[in-house]
């Protein structure tokens, strides 16, 4: 069997580089990007410096895949970047940033890759969303709600990828220990924790489980679905 | 530039039919009906053919063109109706970008 290509956005640290090297293991080819070179390499793995919301460096980084790979079988839209803020306080630039990456920089690898998997016929899509839409979280109000727009867009755009065999779906993660909850305060956290029905962090492997799910060839009757974790 | 186009357009046809089984006639090469009353293609095979027309742009030719945006949608007559007038709206297009297009024929 022809190895599987998959494109992670957001691959420098955390969640990204975690899921690049989980699916290199896996036997995948994996693709990955992010605004600045990481640190790290390994064999399997090809790695393009490109900001998810550059329309032209998007485009560019899929025209190489098409030209290298000649398909794309996965992505999974983990770039993203929070803001711990009350509403009344946030700049706009900061609003802008946070829709930038988060929803424009998901629909753009959506339509790109979309593209490429269209004419196999396959595909799978996995975008990222949080548990804070749903909890409400106050002091997050835009980055909740750029995440909730990942979720409608979500279920918009699978039903418009059916016909053509790609399923795309959300994972809903509880705070992990990264540099994304950097900032937010420790009291803030536990609160939200304590809302979960499992009352923990969650890990970088509860993230794989789920996207392994998700990306699975049997999971071909999953789409526009939005799986939350912790109980949320 | 126009020719090329239309053989790009009309290679995107010949791709379409053997991607999708379908058997859209290419022997009527510019008058093919594609979208509209007539038109031998669905919604979603517009979509498709769409698609693959904008990638064999960038390949190509190197240009890169959006074909169904708002401004295409909203004219009175569709620039899909035909594998003609999708080419005469790509060579406008491309003219307003780069002005390298003859004046269409259609």
């Amino acid at each position: 069997m022809r190895e599987p290509v998959t494109l992670i956005t957001g691959t420098r640290k955390g969640i990204g580089k975690y899921l690049a090297e989980h699916y290199i293991d896996k036997g995948h080819l994996v693709i990955g990007c992010s605004r600045t070179e990481p640190d790290w390499r390994v064999e399997g793995y090809e790695h393009f410096q490109a900001d998810v919301a550059d329309e032209s460096a998007v485009k560019a980084m899929f025209s190489s895949i098409k030209k290298k790979y000649g398909r794309l079988d996965h992505l999974i839209n983990n770039a993203g970047i929070a803001s711990m803020n009350h509403f009344l306080l946030t700049p706009l630039s900061t609003v802008q940033n946070v829709l930038n990456t988060n929803v424009i920089g998901t629909f753009l690898f959506c339509r790109e890759a979309a593209k490429l998997m269209q004419k196999s016929g396959y595909g799978r899509i996995v975008n990222f969303s949080t548990v804070a839409a749903p909890l409400k979280l106050e002091g997050e109000a835009i980055y909740a709600a750029s995440k909730a727009a990942v979720i409608t867009f979500t279920e918009v755009i699978a039903r418009e990828l059916a016909p053509f065999g790609i399923t795309v779906n959300t994972i809903g993660p509880t705070p992990i220990e990264t540099d994304l909850i950097r900032s937010v305060p420790e009291q803030k956290l536990q609160e939200l924790i304590k809302r979960q029905a499992i009352p923990r962090y969650g890990n970088v492997e509860d993230v794989a489980n789920v996207i392994d799910f998700f990306l699975k060839q049997e999971s071909s009757f999953i789409t526009g679905q939005t799986l939350f974790l912790g109980g949320v | 530039m126009r020719e090329k186009v239309s053989a790009i357009v009309l290679n995107a046809i010949n791709d379409f039919n053997e991607t999708y089984g379908k058997q859209i006639p290419l022997e009527l090469a510019e008058d093919i009906p594609l979208f509209g009353k007539q038109g031998v293609l669905d919604s979603l095979g517009l979509v498709s053919l769409v698609v693959s027309i904008e990638q064999t742009l960038e390949d190509e030719l190197g240009v890169s063109l959006i074909l169904a945006d708002e401004k295409a949608v909203s004219q009175r007559t569709s620039p899909f109706r035909t594998a003609g007038t999708v080419i005469d709206y790509i060579c406008k297009l491309m003219q307003e970008e780069t002005q390298v297009c003859e004046s269409p024929s259609h």
